[in-house]
């Protein structure tokens, strides 16, 4: 490639929203990380070393050690690989529900709105955190069951933004085209209409992520969630609830990793929808 | 005399139930013949794109259609959903107002006419690729193997009514149905997409429904024309016959309010006041409120669609008086 060329592309990146950017460079960041964590991690994650309890940071531990001596830096890093699973597998499964019933329910309108209007109603009175705990405490801790919790009522919000861009996209005129071209309704909904109502739902999903992350982190530290010694975020923020006062780093390093994982799906949902308004 | 492609019986368009009910089309019949251009022409609110969107089923909500819409043999108006969207888009085609917003944004303008192939056709990859290039040669679009791949938003108006009348024709459609195509367009643009639409009539040997405000449209490219107000066609007949001999005061009326280049400088009519809202439909003749000829008789009685001459119909009680008053177009038409 000649240097034109690569000057030219590099131009072009670097034309693209800087919030895009950034967010992508961390998000690039954690899914290495979350891919490979034993090459960045300096100690097994889950060995105990009674010779090094509660050690501060130092340049053998640079997040230094918890109560059972396994290395912070380590248990962060390996965290990625259970984090990063809990942003992508919570919310795939409610983006796609949520589209498609949105998708339809927008679309026929009338009694079938009604209904959905009320469920989302019923959804949306209780606090999500207390139906997604409730739901988990009857199903029995662990992740897949977490998964299915936040899925049953995360569906709910990606429903209801669709539904409202489908009932915007259904009058225009090109929705009657496809009418008169004699497509049929689903073809209608899904190639046609579907396509121009899906941004805000992806913005969202980008910052529901972020969410996921925290609910992911917050299940973990009510033992609700992913369960130790796996080394997941939230798990070891609860690990080190004890030992606050003497050593703080236990819980403080997965926190900042918590908060900088969030703020990159946040800056890239951001930078997503500067993009996608800035094509339109 | 050639047996009509499209009957149309009886046609109504009713919105909502009961007594708020608003009838949009009432009592509409017409028929048009095999390659015949029909203009439907009245001003805005006279119910003309509801009617052509009734034909075809296609009214928003709590639209409502009846009467008949013989077609082929068979009542559009009873037709299950299958066969309805076999014959829309498939037999019947139609064309929008709008090409800016009745075009997907998001779809190429490849996959948009191929959308029609893949619901009307049996052809396969290669073959719709090979028809899509033929209609935006068809169609007039230079270049077509770059510009396929465009967005809609890449093209200019005319050239979206192109595209739009490109998709429309995928599937060799036997009657064309255009709402007010040239509306949004400039004139020079108006032209070519009329004479475009002209040229296809001819060579693809369908029918069209033109839908318009516009009399010099109706002039230039229709064969028969059919005046409406307020829902109802109060006048029928050959282009050339109606504007040579009015023989209904609102056809007079929107035939004296349209300038002539080319003649003789004279006062532009205009028709006083505006057509009636649809909860408000007058008594008798539903003109007579605006009418220069209305008589006591016109107050109280409909009056009927009657034959004026050999496929000349008009709704008036005073036609007579509105010929004596002649025709306002001094030039006589010409087709070009």
């Amino acid at each position: 490639m000649s240097d034109a060329a690569i000057a030219s592309r590099r131009s072009r990146i670097m034309a693209l929203p800087r919030p895009l950017l950034i967010g992508g460079a961390i998000l690039l960041t954690s899914i290495i990380l979350a891919t490979f964590p034993q090459v960045f991690a300096p100690y097994d994650p889950l060995t105990f070393d009674y010779g090094a309890i509660l050690q501060a940071p130092s340049a053998a531990h640079p997040f230094g050690t918890d109560n059972f001596g396994r290395d912070v830096l380590s248990r962060v890093i390996h965290a990625y690989t259970i984090d990063m699973q809990i942003a992508l597998f919570a919310t795939v499964f409610p983006f796609f529900l949520g589209t498609t019933v949105g998708a339809i329910v927008g679309y026929v309108g009338g009694i079938t709105e009604t209904i959905f209007g009320r469920i989302v109603d019923a959804v949306i009175t209780f606090p999500f955190l207390v139906l997604v705990i409730a739901i988990v405490s009857v199903l029995g801790p662990g992740l897949i069951n977490m998964y299915i919790a936040i899925g049953v009522v995360g569906w709910v919000f990606y429903a209801r933004i669709i539904a409202a861009e489908v009932k915007v996209q259904k009058r225009l005129d090109y929705a009657d085209a496809g009418r008169a071209m004699g497509y049929t309704h689903l073809r209608i909904i899904f190639r046609h209409l579907l396509p121009n109502a899906i941004t805000p739902a992806v913005v969202y999903w980008m910052t529901d992520m972020a969410l996921a992350i925290l609910l992911g982190s917050s299940l973990g530290y009510l033992g609700l969630g992913a369960q130790p010694p796996a080394a997941e975020w939230g798990v070891q923020i609860a690990d080190g609830k004890n030992f606050m006062a003497t050593a703080w780093w236990i819980s403080v390093f997965p926190g900042l990793a918590i908060v900088i994982t969030g703020l990159g799906f946040s800056l890239l949902g951001d930078g997503l929808a500067e993009l996608l308004r800035g094509r339109k | 005399m050639t047996e009509a492609v499209l009957q149309v019986r009886d046609l109504t368009a009713t919105f909502g139930t009961g007594a708020t009910a608003l009838r949009a089309v009432n009592a509409v019949s017409f028929d048009v013949m095999p390659g015949e251009v029909l203009g439907l022409v009245g001003e805005s609110g006279s119910g003309k794109s509801v009617t052509l969107r009734s034909l075809l089923r296609l009214l928003p909500g709590n639209g409502t259609v009846g009467g008949q819409v013989h077609w082929m043999g068979r009542d559009i108006l009873a037709m299950n959903d299958t066969d309805l969207r076999a014959v829309r888009g498939g037999q019947i085609s139609m064309i929008f107002q709008e090409p800016m917003t009745a075009l997907n944004p998001v779809l190429t303008v490849r996959v948009q006419i191929e959308e029609n192939l893949r619901a009307h056709t049996d052809l396969d990859r290669t073959r719709r690729r090979a028809r899509t290039r033929e209609l935006m040669d068809l169609v007039g679009i230079p270049d077509a193997g770059r510009r396929l791949d465009e967005y809609p938003h890449q093209f200019s108006g005319g050239m979206r009514q192109r595209v739009m009348i490109a998709i429309a024709l995928a599937s060799d459609p036997r009657l064309l149905l255009a709402d007010e195509p040239t509306t949004a367009l400039d004139v020079t643009i108006q032209d070519q997409i009329l004479n475009l639409i002209l040229d296809l009539r001819d060579e693809l040997s369908m029918s069209v429904v033109l839908v318009t405000h516009d009399l010099g449209v109706v002039a230039a490219t229709c064969d028969r024309m059919a005046v409406m107000y307020a829902g109802r066609i109060v006048e029928e007949g050959h282009v050339a016959e109606v504007f040579a001999q009015p023989n209904h005061a609102y056809t007079r009326g929107l035939l004296g309010s349209v300038p002539q280049a080319g003649t003789e400088r004279s006062m532009l009519l205009s028709i006083d006041g505006t057509p009636p809202g649809l909860a408000s439909i007058p008594s008798g003749c539903t003109f007579h409120p605006r009418c220069t000829f209305a008589t006591e008789v016109c107050r109280i009685t409909r009056p009927e669609l009657v034959g004026v001459d050999a496929g000349h119909r008009a709704a008036c009680h005073n036609s007579a008086a509105v010929v004596a008053a002649g025709s306002p177009v001094k030039k006589a038409l010409s087709h070009d």
